[in-house]
């Protein structure tokens, strides 16, 4: 079952206010996306915590609903 | 401890470089796994691989073993490494080489 956009980016948001997100919607078909999450609180987190802080502002919809969600995170530089 | 998450503990201390994803080295079944075959081959480590598709326990048991809710998930000398993208973006800042050439890997 798809996701919107901005769905995602509103609970990443929540989760992490400090974030900044850029979605890409790969193939228009609203089911698989590309993430770039970056936030200051990141700084000193291993990519694992990263991106399981990104999991759990998703709120156990990665990997569900949220099947393809390809994502990369870091600092703002 | 569950059996399950016994069984996951055995395969990962008992091999140096493991994969568990969704298919297997030659048939993928899902992109991300096909990324992840694809990461270690270029690289040219020996790597065991779990197919979850054929163990409905150990897909579900996987995701609580390392509070990472999706397939595939590397493990290296014990050790959660991350999934696709994690490996991606360590093989193109040059951390997984390092990873794999300094941890001693076994033929």
């Amino acid at each position: 079952m798809p996701m919107a956009a901005d769905e995602i980016v509103d609970l990443i948001r929540a989760g992490i206010p400090d974030a900044r997100v850029e979605i890409t919607d790969l193939r228009g078909d609203g089911d698989h996306y590309a993430a770039r999450v970056e936030a200051e609180s990141f700084r000193g987190l291993s990519r694992v915590k990263q991106h399981q802080a990104v999991y759990a502002a998703l709120g156990g919809r990665m990997g569900g609903v949220l099947h393809a969600l390809q994502l990369t995170t870091g600092v703002p530089t | 401890m569950t059996d399950v998450q016994n069984r996951i503990a055995q395969i990962v201390e008992g091999n140096d470089v493991v994969l568990f994803m969704k298919g297997t080295p030659l048939f993928p079944q899902c992109g991300f796994s096909s990324r992840a075959i694809s990461i270690l081959d270029h690289l040219g480590v020996a790597y065991e691989t779990v197919d979850v598709l054929q163990d409905q326990e150990i897909r579900q048991g996987i995701k609580q073993f390392s509070d990472w809710p999706t397939i595939p998930q590397l493990y290296v000398k014990g050790e959660f490494v991350g999934g696709s993208d994690i490996m991606m973006e360590m093989y193109e800042a040059g951390e997984l080489q390092a990873l794999f050439g300094g941890a001693d890997i076994g033929g």
